[in-house]
């Protein structure tokens, strides 16, 4: 649905050549183009429109103008200019000074502060610190359970909270038996509530007041729309948050409640959520976000992934024999276990710019269950018949597919591709595999 | 039969309690606040219509999540209409403006099939994660409850910690049984013991609450075409609606929720919730006039009759006044 903004800019200025030198109107075109880009990630007007014209001054400048790839300077210095606004370092949360630490989890209902909480207690945990989880939200049916559950779940001890307690009282109790459990961190899960709803606001008013948490951190949803900038504004300025918690970050949001929100509280975004699992909270890296913003996919975890995954020495194997054109089924398989190693294939996909489109587009699903099988088939394989796949004829594909239990054709299949792989990585081979990933280099 | 959840008809209007509209407007008051207030502030006192004026009205419409789409093409009517020197004032401008939102908020219903006699209406209710799914079908519940239906509740979120609790808590409240497993069983096998229960007692109304999940995560909409056929085979033509709910504060991602939804399952309506924030919910705007899917409901507050059954002129009155 959405064109990747490099590709409407370059389309852009392709429009514009052969006129000779760039003009200002025609940055100004490409601004526009910038623009849309950030509406349609849900970035906030208002930040937009402040946002474009400090780009506008930027790019006024001559290196866009004689650049021969314009489209990829003004990318440049738009992507450099969200980064920076996003908060050029990532920040960890604040615990210097006494413990107990105290930390406060706000927000909106269904922005998934109990998750959150559950969350942030196995990353506490993992970083030696003994969490004690407190459920302050007295309002939602079986909040408590929630909580409850997921302490369990995890080990950690979950404070017994009386509902028929005000929530500033449930806390400051917990607080005062957080020795007895042995608990050096607070995480209080309140109660999710409408940044218009003063009484339920000052609630959270009065538990900051009575606590003076360590932290309070604000979890928003990463699909907010433009209210983003409303809900932020007024929950920073009633509690003067320390930080943002932005969730549901492994959807197809693009996520400019990031910009929008960063942009009105000045507050940094220190954890992302990725996923329904508890493991599943990562620290925020702006010129992640910022990529993924303008819809250029998020090429950096795929690489930092693949650099943290692939086993150089077999990535040095399977060049070295690229190089001999020696590339056979078992080289095949072995390059299957990395990709697999890398994570589900559809989150590989994802990562990549433009494939994510391209997945929806086609109805194409990557399908797990396909490389399983085209191990299986591998693995039915001789030693020999690996080795050489011109050997494999009629009689020795049938005795493949039955002892793999597939079919003849899904051997075919198989074969082609490998004999498709082959040509293509001789063809890169040949040209000093320049087009290859580095970690083949 | 089968009218307890369906629009109004013209003349039923006074079967409604009193003050409908004004509560609803009162619910969206908000809503009204960001888009028809602000428009009626900056074309208060206006002469005439010139490119700052559009330029601030598309600011408007940008603000209230209408999406780059369907602004545009209200701009552009309204450009055309202007260059036709049709539209000469700013107040033939607002007419403009909120006849063109109510026809993209206009859509026809989608037809689906009926339960025959003695079979339950089967209604699945999906979203993504936080959206409000669980404290929707109990007002639902409570709702078909007043009408003198029997329901039940069937606990389809085994995933997310305490969720079948939840709707227990809820079930308890509103006097509906909850047909429930235990945490982590299979959600289809639930659904199967909801539609048993449901056929042996004949029960009217079976509401399925089902885990949230991203729209993006491949094997959970398997698991939801899953529940889908599963029902299908216990019940032929059931589930006979299949309602996505959508939290008003979501920005475009909406649209790509209801068209992945949508190609999944075969939405036949939406239910908007959380628009007594100040979010606008615009973006139903835009995924009435690209998906034409009808908006069922809209969700104004807490209180178990503030899910109220959505009717496009009233929602475009109510939010231009």
């Amino acid at each position: 649905m959405f064109e990747s903004l490099s590709d409407k800019l370059a389309r852009t200025f392709k429009k514009l050549r052969g006129q000779g030198k760039l003009s200002e109107n025609n940055i100004q075109e490409a601004l526009k183009e910038v623009r849309i880009a950030l509406l349609e990630a849900d970035v906030n007007y208002k930040v937009v429109k402040q946002f474009v014209e400090d780009i506008r001054q930027k790019a006024m400048g001559k290196e866009v103008l004689e650049s021969l790839t314009p489209g990829q300077q003004v990318i440049k210095i738009v992507y450099g200019e969200l980064t920076r606004l996003m908060g050029e370092t990532r920040q960890e949360l604040a615990l210097t000074g006494r413990t107990p630490f105290t930390l406060m989890l706000a927000g909106l209902q269904g922005s998934g502060k109990t998750t959150t909480a559950g969350k942030l207690a196995l990353h506490l945990r993992k970083l030696g610190r003994h969490p004690y989880l407190v459920p302050a939200d007295i309002y939602r049916p079986a909040a408590i359970d929630q909580l409850q559950k997921l302490g369990s779940q995890l080990g950690v001890p979950v404070y017994g909270t009386d509902r028929k307690l005000r929530p500033e009282d449930i806390c400051v109790d917990a607080l005062s038996k957080a020795g007895t459990v042995g608990a050096d961190i607070l995480i209080m899960d309140t109660a999710g509530r409408l940044h218009i709803d003063d009484a339920l606001m000052a609630e959270l008013v009065r538990i900051k007041e009575k606590i003076l948490p360590t932290e309070i951190l604000l979890v928003a949803d990463a699909m907010t729309g433009q209210d983003a900038v409303n809900v932020a504004k007024h929950f920073n300025e009633l509690l003067d948050l320390t930080g943002i918690i932005l969730t549901k970050m492994e959807g197809d949001a693009r996520g400019g409640a990031a910009l929008s929100i960063k942009a009105v509280t000045g507050k940094p975004i220190k954890f992302i959520g990725v996923g329904e699992k508890l493991e599943a909270l990562e620290p925020f890296f702006p010129e992640r976000t910022a990529s993924r913003i303008l819809g250029m996919g998020d090429m950096l975890s795929l690489i930092e992934k693949a650099q943290a995954e692939f086993d150089e020495k077999e990535a040095r194997k399977l060049e070295k024999r690229l190089r001999k054109k020696e590339f056979d089924l078992e080289d095949f398989q072995t390059q299957l276990k990395q990709v697999k190693k890398l994570g589900s294939i559809e989150q590989i996909l994802g990562m990549l710019p433009g494939l994510g489109q391209l997945k929806k587009l086609k109805g194409l699903k990557p399908d797990e269950k396909e490389v399983i099988r085209i191990e299986a088939i591998i693995n039915s394989m001789t030693g020999e018949e690996r080795r050489n796949y011109k050997i494999i004829n009629g009689s020795r594909r049938r005795r493949i597919a039955s002892g793999s239990g597939t079919s003849v054709q899904d051997v075919n299949r198989l074969l082609k591709n490998f004999i498709q792989t082959k040509k293509m990585m001789e063809t890169l081979t040949r040209k000093g595999l320049q087009g290859m990933p580095s970690m083949f280099q | 039969m089968w009218t307890f959840y369906r629009k109004k008809e013209k003349g039923e209007e006074q079967a409604e309690p009193k003050g409908f509209l004004s509560r609803l407007r009162e619910g969206l008051s908000k809503t009204r606040t960001g888009l028809a207030g602000r428009l009626d502030n900056l074309l208060y006192g206006k002469k005439q219509i010139d490119e700052k004026l559009l330029e601030q009205i598309e600011e408007i419409l940008f603000t209230s999540d209408l999406g780059v789409a369907a602004t545009r093409e209200l701009i552009e009517t309204v450009q055309a209409g202007v260059a036709r020197k049709e539209l000469d004032q700013p107040e033939k401008l607002r007419k403009a403006l909120k006849e063109q939102i109510r026809q993209f908020l206009d859509v026809v219903d989608i037809p689906h099939s009926m339960p025959g006699p003695g079979e339950p209406y089967v209604i699945m209710v999906i979203g993504v994660n936080g959206v409000g799914k669980t404290t929707t079908i109990a007002k639902l519940g409570y709702q078909a409850r007043e009408q003198g239906k029997t329901v039940i509740f069937v606990a389809g979120d085994t995933f997310r910690a305490a969720a079948i609790e939840q709707l227990q808590v809820w079930g308890d409240r509103v006097g509906v049984e909850v047909i429930k497993q235990k945490q982590g069983s299979d959600p289809s096998a639930v659904v199967f013991d909801g539609l048993s229960s449901a056929l042996a007692k004949r029960i009217d109304v079976v509401l399925i609450d089902t885990a949230g999940r991203l729209h993006t995560k491949s094997n959970l909409m398997e698991e939801l075409e899953k529940i889908n056929r599963v029902i299908k085979r216990k019940l032929p033509g059931a589930p006979h609606e299949v309602w996505l709910v959508l939290d008003a504060t979501t920005g475009q991602n909406a649209v790509s929720q209801a068209e992945i939804f949508h190609k999944a399952l075969g939405l036949t309506g939406i239910i908007l919730t959380k628009l007594d924030g100040t979010a606008k919910g615009g973006i139903v705007v835009g995924i009435c006039r690209q998906m034409k899917i009808p908006i069922k409901f809209i969700g104004i507050g807490e209180k178990m009759d503030d899910l109220r059954p959505f009717n496009a002129p009233d929602f475009v009155d109510a939010i231009f006044g």
